[in-house]
């Protein structure tokens, strides 16, 4: 089956699993994992510079044909999101990011308000424009006229490995908005994501469940084959469920005529 | 003078440049990204850019993130 690329702001990828770059062991288990994701989007976030110690620097264990998608981690309002956004761009590393405003530190649950300021302020400034949500159909909306480039909603809480727990409201924004859908947050088996690529979803981001895995680059590739399955199954069209049993085999005309009277 | 960098105080003895204070104070040289009194420095003046008694300066740059 042909599929087409996934497009997000008029640039294609093949790729439909989208990996975070936080919480690996080491840079090796990362560009490793980076590879065998073959992820063609990357998360990566920024952190004053610690003046006291030597750190690595992430962007060398990215390759190059990867298109960073910079997350503002840690902004609490719209204006710190901007900010960390500009900041980013001024690197030169291109001007996709991903708005994350958060001020909530039990549920890390993004703040849909502030996320859609900061994504008219930065679209309007040329970004290409990921904002993270809770999944909600007027947010979307608002996002979509804000001028945002997909939406992302959340599955379950960052980084709690819960899997689809908003799926209906998910399902409501793959069936009623116009961009593309990636679920972000939460995805923590292969079998979550294939699901939420089976729904219609068109692509998934996984941080948390591949880098704190025992083996990140086994469980990079898990995600990308089950990323790859639920879209071939959800482009081929899932059988209906049924709420009886329905053979699969003819069940009379050798042993028996009839079947069993209930 | 003093300068703040990433929040903590700095004497410094003699006037300089940001490349100067960039090269002297991060351990890594690619991707540094600076904030001068909340305007964004491109690397490109950072020659031209004198610092000043007071100035808060941020050196950022990237990190791993979701």
């Amino acid at each position: 089956m042909i599929d087409s690329p996934l497009v997000i702001a008029g640039k294609s990828f093949t790729s439909r699993f989208l990996l975070g770059t936080g919480k690996f062991k080491n840079k090796k288990d990362l560009n490793d994992s980076i590879a065998s994701s073959g992820s063609q989007i990357v998360t990566v976030a920024l952190r004053r510079i610690d003046l006291e110690r030597h750190e690595e620097n992430i962007l060398e264990h990215i390759p190059s044909h990867i298109t960073l998608l910079t997350n503002t981690s840690g902004a609490r309002n719209a204006q710190e999101a901007v900010r960390i956004a500009r900041l980013a761009k001024s690197s030169g590393c291109g001007n996709w990011v991903k708005i994350e405003v958060i001020n909530d530190s039990k549920y890390l649950l993004p703040d849909n308000q502030e996320t859609i300021k900061a994504t008219e302020i930065l679209a309007a400034e040329g970004f290409v424009v990921l904002p993270y949500i809770s999944p909600d159909l007027y947010a979307a909306r608002a996002l979509v006229k804000a001028g945002a480039a997909t939406i992302m909603p959340l599955g379950s809480f960052i980084g709690s490995n819960q899997g689809l727990k908003t799926k209906e409201f998910i399902q409501v924004l793959i069936d009623e908005i116009d961009l593309p859908i990636v679920v972000d947050a939460g995805i923590g088996a292969p079998s979550q994501a294939a699901e939420a690529m089976e729904m219609g979803a068109d692509a998934v981001l996984v941080n948390t469940a591949v880098a704190t895995g025992q083996d990140p680059i086994g469980l990079a590739r898990a995600f990308a084959l089950a990323v790859e399955a639920g879209r071939m199954a959800y482009l081929s069209g899932l059988a209906l469920k049924h709420s009886l049993g329905s053979a699969s085999s003819p069940l009379t005309g050798f042993l028996y005529d009839e079947l069993p009277a209930n | 003078m003093n300068i703040t960098i990433n929040g903590k105080s700095y004497p410094l003895t003699s006037a300089k440049n940001l490349s100067d204070i960039v090269s002297s104070f991060c351990k890594q040289s690619s991707h540094v990204i600076t904030e001068l009194n909340g305007a964004i420095i491109p690397s490109d003046q950072w020659t031209k850019t004198n610092l000043q008694d007071g100035d808060a300066l941020e050196l950022v740059t990237f990190v791993g993130g979701g």
